[in-house]
C-alpha cells in the first residue's frame, strides 16, 4: 500500500487555481498551458499565471501540444491555438459540431475529428478530409512522417493525408476509443469500450494483440522514452505492458505499479528516465521508479479532486497536473 | 446518488410533437439549465442552453449478447459534458422518430463512466393521437417507443373524436399498461409530469405505481407486443426465483423490452425490487414491508411474442 509511507515531494509542488475542470495540459517551453472545461487556457510560468479566453462561453474538450503551440478543440466547434505569449486564434471552425478528438504533429500540422470526418492540415496549410466508417474517437500522428492513426467503431484506419493511396484498415470488432502509436512506429494500440486494449503489430506481420483484465476503461496511456513500456490507466494500479520484443506484450504479464484503493486516471512517463507519474481518481499523484518500484508522493488524495491531466516539460524537470474540480499544480523536481 | 445528473430520453414517431415538447420544456420559467442532445439542429431556438448534436451510433458490446447495444455517441457526449459539470442541472436526449430506445437506456447500465455520473430518469414518448394507431400497424419503432415508455404524451387530441381517443389509448394500454399517459394539445403539460420522474430508481418503482401490486384489468390485446404480469399471493423462494429470472432474461432478453417486479422473500423484512431492459437486470432489497402489510410478489414483462403461459408457470413455481 502506498502514500502513507512514500517519501514526499509535496513541498516541491506550487499549487495553482485553474478554476475549472482541467481537460489537457501542454508545455510551451517554460510555460505550462492548462486547457479548461470553461473554455479558458491558463498559462503559468515562474509562479505567475495568465488566463486566455480561447473558447469564450464554451469548453475545451481536448488539447494537444507540440511544444510550441497549445491547440484546443471545443464544444463551440472550433480548433484554437494559444501561444506562450497569451495570443490565441482560431485554426479551424465547424458548424456547431464538437471537436473532441485532436492531434498535433511537430512542425505545425494538426488533425481533428468532426463526427465521421477527419480533417488534416499540414504545415503548409494544405487541408485533406477523410471519412471513416463511424465517428473518429481518437487521433494520433505517427512518430515520423505525416501519417495519422484514427480509432473508431470496429477498428482503426491509418492514413497518409498527402498520399493518394487508399487508407489502411485495421479491423477488430468493437468500439475503439483512444489511440497511440509506439515511438518506434511498430505498434498501434487502442483502448476499447470493453475495458481492454487492442494492438496491431504493423511490422512484420499485422498480428493482433489483446490486453485485457482491466476493471474499467483505459483513457490514458504513455510510452516510456525508450519505447519499451506502455503505461496505462483503468485499474487500481498503473498497468505497464512490455513492448521491448518485436512480438509486443503477448504471452507476457504486465507490471503493476502504485497499487492503491483508487483507480488510476492518468499516467505520464518521464521524458528521459524510467519514472512514471501516476494520477488517481481520488486526487493522489505518485512518482514511481520502474527499476525498483520505489514511490514518491507528489499529491495526497483530495476529495472530489481526481486527476484529469498531467504533462512533463521537455527536460523532465517539471510535472504539471490538473484536476476535475479546477485545482492544479506544478511539481519542480529538486 | 443524489448528485448524478438526471437524463430524460424523449422519443416519439416523426411529427408527433417531440420538438414542441422540447421547446416547451426549455422556454418555461423553471430556473434550471438543460444540456440538450439533439439529432438535428435548427428547430430549437434556445440560445442559453447547451445544445449538442448526436450521431445515433449504435454499437454492439463484445460480450456475446446480441441485444446488448449502446449508443457510442452518447457515451462520448456525456464524457464531454462532464467537463462542464455545474453548467447545467439535467440532460435531455432527443432521439429521431425511428430510434429504438433500448440502446439509449442500456448505455446507462452498460457504461461505467456514464452510470457513475448520470442516471436515466425516464423514457418519455410523444404519440400522435390521430396517427398512432396506423403507426403501430406499420412501424415497429413506434411500438417499441410505446412499449418502452415511462411517460406517454398522447398529443394532438383536438384532432380526434372522443371515441377515437378511447380507441388509441386502449391500444397504448394493450402494449404498455404501466406507463403514465397524459392527453395533451400542443404538448401542454406541467413539466413536473415529464422531468424528474425517477422511473428507473428502484426505490421509486413502488411510489410511482401505487397500483403496482394490484391486479390490472386490460381487455385489449396487441397481437405482437404485450405485457405479461404474474402475481403470487405470498412470498417466493430466492433459490428458485433468482435462477429463474436470470435465465428468463438471458434467453428471452431480445424479446423483453422492459421488466419490473416487487418480490417478497421469506425472513427478509425488505422488498426485493428489480427492473430491467432486455438482458440487463438491476435489483436490490429496498423499502421495508409495513407492519401487518400483506407480503405479495409480482412481476411484469413488456415485450414481443412473449410466452405468457411459460412465464406465468415459471414464476408461480418460484412460490416459497
Amino acid at each position: 500500500m502506498s502514500t502513507g509511507t512514500a517519501p514526499s515531494l509535496t513541498q516541491n509542488v506550487a499549487p495553482l487555481a485553474a478554476g475549472a475542470h482541467v481537460t489537457g495540459i501542454g508545455w510551451l517551453k517554460g510555460t505550462a498551458a492548462f486547457g479548461l472545461g470553461d473554455g479558458g487556457v491558463l498559462l503559468a510560468k515562474d509562479g505567475e499565471s495568465h488566463r486566455v479566453e480561447a473558447h469564450p462561453d464554451a469548453g475545451v474538450l481536448v488539447a494537444a501540444s507540440d511544444g510550441e503551440r497549445f491547440v484546443t478543440g471545443g464544444d463551440d466547434g472550433r480548433v484554437a491555438v494559444t501561444g506562450s505569449d497569451g495570443s490565441t486564434k482560431t485554426l479551424a471552425e465547424t458548424k456547431g459540431a464538437w471537436i473532441d478528438s485532436l492531434a498535433v504533429n511537430a512542425g505545425g500540422a494538426f488533425a481533428y475529428g468532426v463526427g465521421k470526418r477527419v480533417i488534416a492540415r499540414d504545415d503548409k496549410g494544405r487541408e485533406k478530409t477523410l471519412e471513416v466508417p463511424s465517428a473518429a474517437r481518437g487521433l494520433a500522428f505517427a512518430p515520423k512522417g505525416y501519417r495519422l492513426a484514427i480509432s473508431h467503431y470496429n477498428g482503426a484506419t491509418l492514413w497518409f493525408p498527402n498520399v493518394e493511396a487508399k487508407p489502411e484498415s485495421l479491423e477488430w470488432k468493437g468500439s475503439h476509443l483512444d489511440i497511440t502509436w509506439s515511438p518506434d512506429a511498430r505498434f498501434v494500440v487502442t483502448s476499447m469500450q470493453e475495458n481492454a486494449l487492442h494492438g496491431w503489430r504493423l511490422i512484420p506481420d499485422k498480428g493482433h494483440m489483446r490486453m485485457s483484465g482491466y476493471p474499467s476503461k483505459t483513457r490514458s496511456f504513455s510510452w516510456s522514452s525508450d519505447g519499451k513500456w506502455l503505461a496505462t490507466s483503468g485499474a487500481e494500479a498503473a498497468i505497464i505492458w512490455p513492448f521491448e520484443s518485436k512480438e509486443g506484450p503477448m504471452g507476457k504479464a504486465p507490471r503493476e505499479c502504485g497499487v492503491r484503493p483508487a483507480k488510476v486516471s492518468r499516467v505520464a512517463f518521464h521524458p528521459n528516465t524510467l519514472v512514471l507519474a501516476v494520477g488517481y481518481e481520488d486526487g493522489c499523484i505518485l512518482l514511481i521508479r520502474l527499476n525498483d518500484a520505489s514511490e514518491l508522493l507528489v499529491r495526497p488524495a483530495v476529495k472530489d479532486s481526481g486527476i484529469t491531466a498531467m504533462a512533463w516539460d521537455k527536460g523532465g524537470k517539471r510535472l504539471a497536473f490538473g484536476c476535475e474540480d479546477g485545482q492544479a499544480g506544478i511539481l519542480t523536481l529538486p | 446518488m443524489t448528485d448524478k445528473i438526471p437524463v430524460t430520453v424523449l422519443t416519439g414517431y416523426l411529427g408527433a410533437g417531440k420538438t414542441t415538447l422540447l421547446n416547451r420544456i426549455l422556454t418555461e420559467q423553471h430556473g434550471k439549465k438543460y444540456a440538450v442532445i439533439v439529432n438535428e439542429f435548427g428547430e430549437i431556438g434556445i440560445d442559453n442552453e447547451l445544445v449538442v448534436g448526436a450521431d445515433e451510433e449504435v454499437f454492439e458490446m463484445n460480450n456475446g449478447c446480441i441485444c446488448c447495444t449502446v449508443r457510442g455517441d452518447l457515451i462520448r457526449i456525456l464524457d464531454g459534458l462532464m467537463k462542464r459539470k455545474g453548467k447545467f442541472d439535467a440532460i435531455i436526449v432527443e432521439t429521431t422518430g425511428l430510434a429504438d430506445p433500448a440502446p439509449v437506456a442500456q448505455t446507462f447500465f452498460m457504461d461505467q463512466d456514464v452510470s457513475d455520473t448520470a442516471r436515466l430518469d425516464a423514457v418519455v414518448t410523444v404519440a400522435d393521437a390521430k396517427w398512432l394507431s396506423d403507426r403501430l400497424k406499420d412501424a415497429p419503432e413506434a411500438k417499441n417507443q410505446i412499449a418502452f415508455a415511462d411517460v406517454i404524451i398522447l398529443n394532438k387530441i383536438d384532432l380526434v373524436s372522443a371515441g377515437e381517443l378511447e380507441e388509441v389509448e386502449a391500444r397504448i394500454r394493450a402494449i404498455n399498461p404501466y406507463a403514465k399517459v397524459h392527453r395533451t394539445q400542443n404538448c401542454a403539460i406541467p413539466i413536473s409530469e415529464v422531468l424528474d420522474r425517477k422511473a428507473f430508481d428502484l426505490d421509486r418503482i413502488i411510489e410511482i405505481e401505487p397500483d403496482f401490486l394490484e391486479e390490472g384489468h386490460h381487455h385489449h390485446h396487441d397481437e405482437e407486443m404485450q405485457s405479461v404480469s404474474v402475481a403470487i399471493d405470498g412470498e417466493v423462494d430466492p433459490e428458485k426465483f433468482m435462477p429463474w429470472i436470470s435465465n428468463l432474461t438471458q434467453v428471452e432478453g431480445p424479446n423483453i423490452l422492459r421488466c419490473k417486479g416487487i418480490v417478497a422473500f421469506p425472513n427478509e423484512p425488505k422488498r426485493f425490487v428489480f427492473q430491467g431492459v432486455h438482458m440487463i437486470l438491476d435489483g436490490d432489497v429496498q423499502g421495508e414491508w409495513k407492519p401487518g402489510e400483506k407480503h405479495t410478489s409480482k412481476v411484469v414483462f413488456i415485450g414481443r411474442d412473449l410466452n405468457e403461459k411459460a412465464i406465468k408457470e415459471g414464476f408461480l413455481a418460484c412460490a416459497a
